[in-house]
């Protein structure tokens, strides 16, 4: 296949950066995304020119790091999947793709396709824990049961990758899926329903800080999630939110 | 110090807010469909809807609850301006491409601007009728109710305007129907209420109730019009 | 240099606590003077750095990723063991030793492995009690399941993501010590030299990634939770970014470092399709419960599959050679991994391989599919069901229970694996040789410790499916906060560690030379063609099998792309910005050295146990041949300057509780 992309570059965090035009010959359909980008950065190099930076480690799908809004879509088309994942033979030959960096005021821009998700980060400092120091003498694992059904539920919001396609796709820029999966995985959980209201009113105030917009509701999160993360969640963290400015 | 910003200013409380007087003014739709269906019956509601009209507007409780109102919809315009100039701030480079269809609604993405149109009409709305009604030289009906029946027949069926008038109407209860369309079941999410079982009967109430009510409103000024 | 395990004396059961009792402290006033540098934020890193923030010493935790929560121990899948026989099934601390102690091959210390045994059940209460969701039962109670080496059900699980569960556990700890402020976290940094003054590790140089800074950080104590070197191999399931240079500089300031050869090679990955790939995946080893491993029996209907001219499912029953069921038939498909792996190789290497490549063979889950359909129709009651209801009901049952895994394998291959079996192929996957340590987890650098994947100590020669994560786990939590009080407790008098020495200094200017270096170098090619290059070399002739010459070879290649390396290798970019390329090349550059060690160990070892199979040493049948009398010792290899004149100790290990026996799987 032969393609051609269009590419947000940008030198730095004070750049005002630009969409740049490649072409790629060859490109085999069996490719992930990742690495037709590894052939254009070989190609870059090669000429002498300065390769495309873009963040990823795993290549599987779990670390979370990989990011890029490919055709106006949060981890390209597909559903389910990080950028990682997402094979060429999803594009034809001769099209043009468009990769461009998650776009919001809480992810500055490093280079190029590179941005800064340390705001999620801070999230969690600000209470996404359970308060309990490494001793080797907390009670045993079994002295709680907790029923199944909260147990997968609090795991389906523990899937969470941190990546930030919620943020990246949603209009308001806003983090309320991904904060509202740790909100509830701790809060679906007797250990976490300790600190349960002092949390959600931490974590939240420190979302609002961060610079993150408002949560309107569109589900445009829960679609583009890798993990699919359900909005359930974000219903929970409202109803916990309520519980503890109210209590 | 979190609970009192929380209260105050966190992103979540400024939710709820736009829930809550959102649902209310939802009330107050059905309150004020019910009164506007008098007038389908046609000449013959002119007396028992200028006797509704005059309940309206000078009833203890009823007017206690409007200035209530009055305060719902000036906040959830408030507030909803808040949220946007936020939401706007908080991506301050936009996408060169971006194909937000592949993952939500239009309506849920054009919450602003159908709350817009619809800011636009209340206003034009009450200074065509409210304002008449409360301070305007009406004349009296035979049961010395002032005559708001009169008030509203000659204005959508005004020779010239009337049409204008009719088609602004419709197409603002057409964006109305969009923004119930969304916030209706928004509005449950919101305040945290979300279950499997429930929620394709909160969705389906709401996409009822948001071609209904707005339909019916609709269909008043064309039935006038063309009488 | 003599080698000084530093066992304590008395029956293996008791070592620990003993241990425990009588060990030097630091009071929680002291602790308050006392730096610690923690490199690397997985399992052990960030446990590690939680812990000892929460004893009460500055912390100071490094990682090259973005967030903490990134490192690779996210990706492992199956679970993590631990001896708490909630199953009532027989386990025991004991056992999970044994059964370590054995999957090892008998080339693991006695003591470090029960001591893990014995901690093993603690990491679950723990983990539990920080929130971590582990699969459970309809009862509410801890699910397990069994995995491969073997007889009991220990395996704690949170589906197919054990690892990112237990990491995000270690994370929310680390967090919370961020957030007090007795951590300062230091991400998209990567450690760039050990910085040893008067014998004792004394702080790194770390590179900021995003600004190209160069950082002095001194602390009273080094802990390098770094995790493995696979991807010396160029392809392997580790992250792209995992590399084994800060073990590499530890071990040029004269850390010795143990086994290097011995590597994982897991049996069930996708295989490689091209050139360009830059990765492996792994898929579970549970998938070998219910799959069927097979290659055509004839050459010639391999070749046809290798042009597509066949598809796997026209080849007839009695044309097909399930090796495994032929060649182990008392455990067929369930053999360990290392002779699964290799017996795959075997076969591709005759010319029966099954993809394009002629690197792949086939899993193939029809008769699991037909078998559980059958049953399912007898339990519906379904009368004379034809073939095609059997199939449907059988392929959902196969849905329940690997619905995942066919999904991401249909993901990247674009091949059904419900309607044509999946191929696979081994891949390199985890390195139980590392650096040498004592029981105290440090390495022959005094305060200068290492945890988790990055040291040699417990898996021995092989390591057991679901023991990475509690290694992991349990030198970061459990072992290190114990141990690291008896050197620290020497330390409190030094007051903070000043980083205006001549040691920094020349440290420091290391580093920076070799920065420039590569920046200023005109070459020509670029860092990844050396790093495939070298890949290839490694595992062609020191990856599955090898054999003397083919090592020897190796070892001139490795050589000879060095040098090349050094002389042409291109970095674009400037030092002082975010520059993928040249932290890439920094890796490779260690790579190149650290191949050629592994390649020198492998010619050493003249036996054939676990992950090492030398070809020279196998019995008639082509099974692993294991020289107890002769190699029953830690390889630990001391840098004298260069590679290849780097020196062996050995650290003979005694057998005290267990008798050491030949595997068999037949």
């Amino acid at each position: 296949m032969n393609l051609t992309l269009k590419i947000w570059r940008q030198a730095g965090p004070d750049d005002k950066g630009r969409m740049v035009t490649y072409q790629v010959k060859n490109v085999n359909p069996d490719m992930s995304f990742l690495e037709m980008l590894d052939v254009l950065n070989e190609d870059l190099i090669a000429k002498g020119e300065d390769p495309v930076a873009f963040d990823h480690d795993c290549r599987e799908g779990i670390c979370g790091m990989c990011s890029l809004y490919i055709n106006g879509e949060a981890h390209g088309p597909g559903r389910g999947i990080t950028t990682c994942q997402l094979h060429m033979r999803s594009f034809k030959d001769g099209d043009t793709i468009i990769i461009e960096p998650w776009r919001a005021k809480a992810f500055p821009v490093i280079k190029d396709l590179v941005t800064d998700r340390s705001a999620f980060d801070r999230i969690i400092q600000a209470g996404g824990y359970i308060s309990v120091n490494t001793s080797g003498n907390t009670i045993d694992a079994n002295a709680i049961p907790i029923p199944k059904e909260n147990a997968d539920k609090a795991f389906d919001a523990a899937t969470c990758i941190g990546c930030g396609a919620c943020v990246a796709t949603c209009k308001n820029s806003s983090a309320m899926l991904f904060v509202s999966a740790k909100v509830s995985q701790l809060a679906l959980l007797p250990q976490g329903r300790v600190e349960a209201k002092e949390r959600v009113l931490k974590m939240v105030h420190q979302m609002d800080l961060e610079g993150f917009g408002n949560c309107t509701n569109t589900g445009a999160c829960e679609v583009e999630c890798p993990k699919g993360i359900s909005l359930e969640n974000i219903a929970r963290m409202n109803r916990e939110y309520l519980a503890a400015v109210i209590s | 110090m979190e609970v009192k910003s929380a209260l105050l200013g966190s992103s979540i409380v400024k939710k709820y807010w736009m829930a809550l007087t959102g649902l209310f003014l939802c009330t107050f739709l059905v309150v004020h469909l019910g009164g506007n269906l008098i007038l389908l019956k046609g000449e013959d509601a002119r007396l028992s809807f200028n006797a509704y009209a005059k309940f309206m507007t000078t009833f203890p409780l009823i007017k206690a609850v409007s200035y209530l109102l009055y305060f719902s919809i000036l906040f959830h315009a408030f507030d909803g301006i808040v949220l946007t100039l936020q939401n706007r701030a908080a991506r301050p480079v936009k996408y060169y491409f971006n194909k937000p269809e592949a993952n939500s609604t239009w309506a849920s993405r054009n919450m602003a601007f159908l709350g817009t149109v619809i800011l636009i009409f209340i206003v034009g709305h009450m200074s065509n009728f409210w304002y008449k009604m409360h301070f305007g030289d009406i004349p009296m009906d035979a049961n010395g109710n002032k005559d708001l029946y009169e008030v509203v027949v000659t204005f959508f069926k005004d020779p010239s305007l009337g049409i204008v008038y009719v088609a602004f109407y419709v197409l603002c209860m057409v964006a109305l129907g969009f923004h119930l369309v969304h916030g209706f079941a928004s509005s449950f999410q919101t305040l945290g209420l979300y279950h499997k079982k429930y929620n394709a009967l909160i969705k389906n109430l709401g996409l009822v109730f948001s071609v209904l009510v707005p339909l019916l409103f609709a269909i008043i000024p064309i039935f006038i019009y063309i009488q | 240099m003599r080698l000084d395990s530093k066992i304590p004396a008395g029956p293996l059961e008791e070592k620990w606590t003993r241990y425990k009792g009588t060990v030097n402290l630091v009071s929680p006033a002291n602790k308050r003077k006392l730096d610690v540098i923690v490199v690397g934020t997985g399992l052990a890193g960030a446990s590690a750095a939680a812990s000892l923030a929460e004893l009460g010493y500055n912390v100071k935790a490094f990682c090259f990723q973005d967030s903490p929560r990134r490192a690779h121990s996210i990706a492992a899948q199956g679970g993590i063991n631990a001896a708490k026989n909630y199953q009532n099934d027989g386990d025991s601390v004991y056992r999970l030793f044994y059964d370590t102690i054995k999957g090892g091959d008998y080339r693991s210390r006695e003591a470090n492995v029960y001591r893990l045994a014995e901690v093993s059940a603690n990491i679950i209460d723990q983990c539990v009690a920080q929130g971590v969701p582990f699969a459970r039962d309809y009862g509410g109670l801890l699910d397990n399941r069994s995995f491969g080496g073997t007889q009991v059900s220990r395996t704690f699980y949170a589906k197919g993501q054990t690892g990112q569960q237990l990491l995000l556990g270690a994370y929310s700890a680390l967090s919370r010590q961020i957030a007090k402020g007795t951590v300062q976290m230091f991400a998209r940094h990567e450690m760039l030299d050990v910085v040893v003054v008067d014998g004792k590790a004394r702080g790194i140089i770390a590179r900021n990634l995003v600004t190209g800074e160069i950082e002095r950080h001194g602390a009273h104590a080094v802990l390098l939770a770094t995790g493995g070197y696979g991807n010396v191999f160029f392809l392997s399931t580790n992250a792209m970014g995992s590399n084994g240079s800060a073990a590499w500089k530890a071990h040029k300031r004269g850390a010795l470092f143990a086994n290097p050869c011995f590597t994982q090679i897991h049996p069930t990955c996708i295989p490689q399709s091209g050139e360009y790939q830059s990765k492996l995946t792994l898929m579970s080893e549970s998938l070998r419960n219910d799959g069927r491993i097979w290659v055509p029996k004839d050459r010639k209907d391999a070749e046809l599959l290798r042009e597509g001219k066949l598809k796997p499912i026209d080849i007839p029953e009695e044309k097909r050679d399930y090796y495994l069921e032929r060649r182990y038939p008392a455990f067929g498909n369930l053999v360990p991994r290392d002779v699964a792996s290799r017996a795959a190789k075997e076969r591709c290497d005759e010319g029966y391989g099954v993809n394009p490549t002629g690197k792949a063979v086939f899993l193939d889950f029809e008769s699991a599919i037909m078998r559980y359909g059958q049953v399912e129709a007898n339990l519906q009651g379904i009368k004379n069901p034809s073939k095609e209801k059997i199939r449907e009901l059988g392929e959902k049952i196969i849905e329940a229970k690997y619905g995942n895994l066919f999904q991401m394998y249909e993901k990247i291959t674009d091949i059904n694996p419900y309607k044509s079996p999946m191929m696979i192929y081994p891949a390199v996957h985890y390195t139980m040789g590392g650096i040498w340590v004592d029981y105290e987890l440090m390495t022959t650098i005094p305060g200068l410790y290492a945890l988790g994947e990055a040291n040699f100590s417990d898996h021995g020669a092989n390591r057991l499916g679901a023991s990475a994560l509690m290694q992991g786990l349990a030198d970061g939590y459990f072992v290190i906060p114990y141990t690291i009080g008896n050197y620290l407790a020497g330390e409190i008098k030094t007051g903070k560690i000043d980083t205006n020495t001549p040691e920094f200094e020349s440290a420091e200017k290391e580093v920076r030379d070799r920065i420039a270096h590569f920046l200023g170098n005109n070459g020509k090619t670029s860092v990844d063609t050396f790093h495939r290059e070298l890949g290839k070399i490694m595992w062609d002739k020191c990856g599955m099998s090898r054999n003397a010459q083919g090592l020897q070879e190796a070892i001139r290649e490795i050589q000879a792309l060095r040098e090349e390396f050094w002389k042409d290798v291109k970095v674009p970019g400037r030092s002082d910005m975010y520059n993928p390329e040249l932290d890439k090349a920094g890796r490779v550059a260690d790579f190149l050295e650290l191949g050629e060690l592994m390649c020198l160990d492998a010619l050493d070892r003249n036996e054939s146990c676990g992950g090492h199979f030398r070809e020279e040493y196998q019995t008639e049948d082509g099974e692993a041949l294991r020289n107890d009398a002769e190699y029953a010792y830690v390889a630990a290899w001391e840098y004298t300057g260069k590679p290849s004149e780097a020196i062996l100790h050995k650290e003979q290990l005694v057998f005290e509780n267990v008798e050491l026996k030949a595997r068999s799987y037949k």
